[in-house]
């Protein structure tokens, strides 16, 4: 929308030692210092804050978000947006739970790799709308939102899955701790190592920072700009799917409003942490952090016995303060670099 | 419609000092006639289906239903052509609207409460200008904050608590007739403001700046309009109009509760899109919006006399709003190939995709059918 001077994550004018490194530093150095004050105030209040069992709490509180805000950031990243990532999750959730209802001996594995199926099915066709239908991402994805959530209602007319009808084997996926620490809190770390891995260290990864600094230098690099954006809808489908099998572990049930409002979440989880709105500026640690910061925000707020009735208050206040101070550094920066 | 006559021709200025003739037939080719056309096919479709559809008292009743949006969307029509978004729209009607009603449960007059509703309404609108104007935030980021901070401030005020009892005189306002005729207060209310906001965005300075923005922000600043104030008003005025629109829902349910007009936002937004107003800016007409909210109503209405659940609504106003941008482009892009031979490798991806559609769409059946038949 403005003019704003990017971080110079990619900008090939800075030279790599130096103001660069600092600036990138700086970046994720700013919500890190947040997070950092918001612990010791809050242990200075409520001491039970900084124990392992909290944290532990806070991490599978946090886990399915992280999920989609990796998502969320890698379409974030191409200057596009999905906000039918809530009504995905919705209607993955109920359909994986209405096949695990009527197949209660099949196998846990299969039951991620079909919302992982389904989800990039609905994931692929938002990139075929954008991509081939040249529709813009917002609104492709505001349509979608709601026809994937109108479906979830179509599908169960209604009804829900509830917790007695799921097999044990299915609920224990998110919840077993067999190395230590819950399964979804390992899967989310899984899924955040290799979306780090694909996006600095493969073509491809590095090619959805370029459509989305530079679209036109982008295409006439020779990227496939149109392939590149339907991939990054593709993946938010298939994490959408792989969040939604893990949602409906987890709270043990599928409803009709599953995740709804999900998708302001995760994009604020991204912007939060640190990802530009319009594209080409953005790290997983940043991303991580950001959920990381919602995760505590919440947690916190429930600690300090403020009134759950002004939590949704307190959470969009500091959301603000975050995303007002991050910009004030940047500008302090830019300030001090010229 | 003038600003989209300029815009049009002005690709057409540039090779020749006089704009092409158009034919007679283009100017029907307009979107806001294909609203039309598609207003009196939903009138038509609906009154051949159901004999409730065409009665005046119902239209009448329905008409109020979405006039909160319509009074939303009138200050997003103006954000959406400067090429930003507002997404706290919603939030802070319910901020508002819990300020009235808890000023009201203290026993504080409800006229009194009523400003003080939208006095607050417009404070949020104030914020979110001046972080998008002056801090120079991006307007998704900042109304997606403000989205959670108003709603949460709502909940704050109210609680799990209600407030009702409203005098008749504020009732009015959401439940009344203009003089003891069948037409709605607040639909009297919608048409009179969208004259106002019609007429200030197609016939004032204002409103070409709106327009200039939209197209190009850095030219228009640079050739000395005050950008920042501008976005500074329009954001504003949209806390204003998200404010009475805020009351005047409290007025017709008669109570307020903090989750009031959750999700509403995306209705508004729906409707101007789909009233073919450009989400990147510079394009667009108020009649336009209008009409689509018009649209929209009577499709939902006309779906609801059918017995159609207001979620599974969604999947044909959400299908709408995509066909309306989808059509236009793919029958430009299949005419621009048109002498171009099919590439058997396109044809083979394509009936691919298709397959694995078709083969979801069999899956969502199949999976479905025990359960339903179950009970």
């Amino acid at each position: 929308m403005t003019v704003q001077n990017p971080p110079a994550a990619q900008s090939p004018s800075v030279s790599r030692n130096g103001l660069l490194w600092t600036l990138v530093r700086v970046r994720e150095a700013g919500i890190s210092i947040f997070i950092l004050i918001l612990v010791v105030a809050v242990t200075l209040r409520a001491p039970s804050f900084l124990t392992v069992d909290n944290f532990k709490d806070i991490l599978l509180n946090i886990s399915i978000l992280a999920i989609v805000a990796l998502a969320q950031t890698m379409v974030i990243l191409t200057h596009g947006i999905d906000l039918s990532v809530s009504s995905m999750i919705g209607l993955v959730a109920m359909m994986v739970a209405f096949v695990v209802k009527q197949n209660p001996e099949i196998s846990v594995l299969l039951a991620v790799m079909l919302g992982m199926a389904l989800g990039s099915v609905l994931g692929s066709f938002n990139g075929l709308i954008i991509t081939f239908g040249q529709v813009p991402p917002i609104i492709a994805t505001l349509g979608t939102l709601s026809i994937y959530r109108g479906l979830v209602f179509y599908y169960s007319q209604g009804t829900w899955i509830n917790s007695f009808e799921l097999p044990a084997s299915f609920k224990l996926l998110s919840k077993g701790t067999p190395l230590g620490l819950p399964n979804m809190v390992i899967i989310a770390i899984v899924v955040a190592v290799i979306v780090y891995y694909f996006l600095n260290y493969t073509r491809t990864g590095r090619d959805i920072y370029a459509v989305g600094s530079n679209p036109d230098a982008a295409q006439f690099s020779g990227i496939r700009k149109q392939r590149i954006t339907f991939l990054v809808y593709l993946i938010s489908g298939l994490l959408c799917g792989l969040a939604a099998v893990l949602w409906a572990s987890r709270f043990e049930s599928a409803q009709t409003n599953t995740a709804l409002g999900f998708e302001l979440q995760s994009v604020a989880a991204s912007v939060v942490g640190g990802v530009s709105i319009s594209g080409g500026v953005g790290t997983v640690p940043g991303v991580l952090l950001g959920a990381l910061l919602l995760g505590i925000i919440q947690n916190s707020l429930t600690l300090i016995r403020i009134s759950p009735f002004w939590q949704l208050a307190a959470q969009g206040l500091l959301i603000l303060i975050a995303v007002i101070s991050d910009k004030w550094i940047l500008s302090r920066v830019e300030r001090t670099k010229q | 419609m003038k600003a989209q006559a300029v815009t049009q021709s002005k690709s057409a200025a540039l090779i020749s000092e006089y704009a092409p003739r158009r034919s007679f037939l283009s100017k029907f080719l307009r979107w806001e006639w294909m609203l039309v056309g598609l207003i009196l096919l939903d009138v038509l479709i609906n009154t051949r289906l159901s004999p409730f559809f065409l009665d005046a008292r119902n239209l009448s009743r329905t008409s109020s239903d979405f006039m909160e949006i319509g009074l939303m969307m009138l200050p997003m029509v103006f954000i959406i052509i400067t090429g930003n978004i507002d997404l706290s729209v919603a939030s802070n009607m319910g901020m508002s609207a819990s300020f009235m009603g808890l000023l009201h449960n203290m026993g504080v007059n409800i006229w009194a409460a009523a400003l003080a509703g939208l006095l607050l309404g417009t404070l949020g609108g104030l914020l979110n200008g001046y972080l998008v104007a002056r801090v120079k935030l991006p307007a998704l980021v900042v109304t997606l904050g403000t989205y959670a901070f108003y709603r949460g401030i709502a909940y704050g005020f109210l609680g799990d608590q209600a407030a009702r009892g409203y005098p008749k005189a504020f009732t009015y306002f959401g439940q009344g007739k203009v003089f003891e005729t069948l037409v709605p207060f607040s639909v009297a209310l919608f048409i009179v403001l969208a004259v106002i906001y019609g007429l200030v965005l197609h016939r004032t300075t204002f409103g070409r700046y709106l327009y200039a923005i939209g197209n190009n922000e850095n030219a228009t600043l640079y050739s000395g309009v005050p950008v920042a104030r501008i976005k500074f008003i329009i954001y504003t005025l949209s806390g204003f109009m998200a404010a009475l629109a805020g009351l005047i829902l409290a007025a017709r349910f008669g109570s307020t509760r903090p989750d009031i007009g959750t999700g509403l936002e995306l209705a508004v937004i729906t409707a101007v899109v789909l009233g073919g107003v450009d989400i990147n800016g510079g394009k667009g007409t108020m009649l336009g919006a209008t009409l689509s909210l018009f649209l929209i109503g009577l499709m939902r209405f006309g779906m609801g006399l059918l017995n159609i659940q207001g979620q599974v609504q969604g999947i044909v106003i959400g299908s709408l709003l995509i066909l309306s941008i989808l059509l236009p482009s793919v029958t430009q892009q299949i005419s621009s190939v048109r002498n171009i031979r099919i590439h058997p490798r396109s044809l083979l991806i394509s009936l691919g995709v298709l397959a694995v559609f078709v083969a979801f769409f069999l899956f969502f059946f199949w999976s479905r059918a025990p359960v339903i038949a179950g009970g």
